[in-house]
């Protein structure tokens, strides 16, 4: 069993590191599945993209906050680390001064977890494209 | 432009937007990622009425 997976520990570092398997990733991060897209699972890409996007543009449209990398908070940071994920909605948000949030609203905190979630899960469907690449995944 | 969900609602499009990237993460075939993200759904909408409804109890 562990010799087993030795093996195949092995054989995956002996794969030599393809152009998809960072173009993927990197891509997908930037536009959510688009690294299921470029890798031709359109249907998986489109719904990836569809789920993502409503949901971090819902958050924004619900006076959700959008963290930013000098918080100096910790759990500032952490809502960093989750909004980044969203990648290009995350930048065009932050350059357009977008997502300042709204204390009158009680659903805007649930705005500001939408958009978290929503990069939270670009990195899930980031880790599946490189999967997909690698040859891991169908 | 501004929208307001109730609590509900915006639990409910939450689970379905979750549901749908977990069940297309998550699985290998077409058929298991529907599976598994029907279960997901019903599993955050049925954690949903849970949590309520304990709430609901320990209010009284």
């Amino acid at each position: 069993m562990a010799n087993s997976t030795t093996e195949k520990t092995r054989v995956a570092e002996a794969q030599p590191l393809s152009m998809m398997a960072v173009l993927a990733p990197a891509l997908g991060w930037l536009i959510p599945g688009a690294g299921h897209i470029i890798q031709r699972r359109w249907i998986r890409g489109l719904l990836l993209f569809v789920s993502i996007a409503t949901l971090f543009l819902l958050g924004l449209a619900m006076q959700g906050r959008i963290y930013k990398a000098n918080g100096g908070d910790i759990l500032d940071m952490l809502g960093f680390v989750g909004d980044v994920g969203a990648g290009a909605l995350y930048i065009v948000t932050l350059a357009n001064d977008w997502g300042q949030g709204a204390i009158a609203f009680a659903t805007a905190d649930y705005g500001t977890k939408f958009m978290i979630v929503a990069g939270l899960l670009n990195f899930i469907a980031v880790a599946d494209a490189y999967h997909i690449a690698i040859g891991k995944k169908r | 432009m501004t929208i307001t969900l109730n609590h509900f609602s915006a639990a409910a499009v939450f689970a379905l937007f979750a549901s749908i990237v977990f069940g297309i993460t998550h699985r290998d075939t077409t058929r298991e990622m529907v599976r598994y993200g029907l279960y997901c759904f019903a599993m955050f909408l049925g954690g949903v009425f849970v949590a309520g409804w304990a709430m609901w109890l320990l209010r009284r």
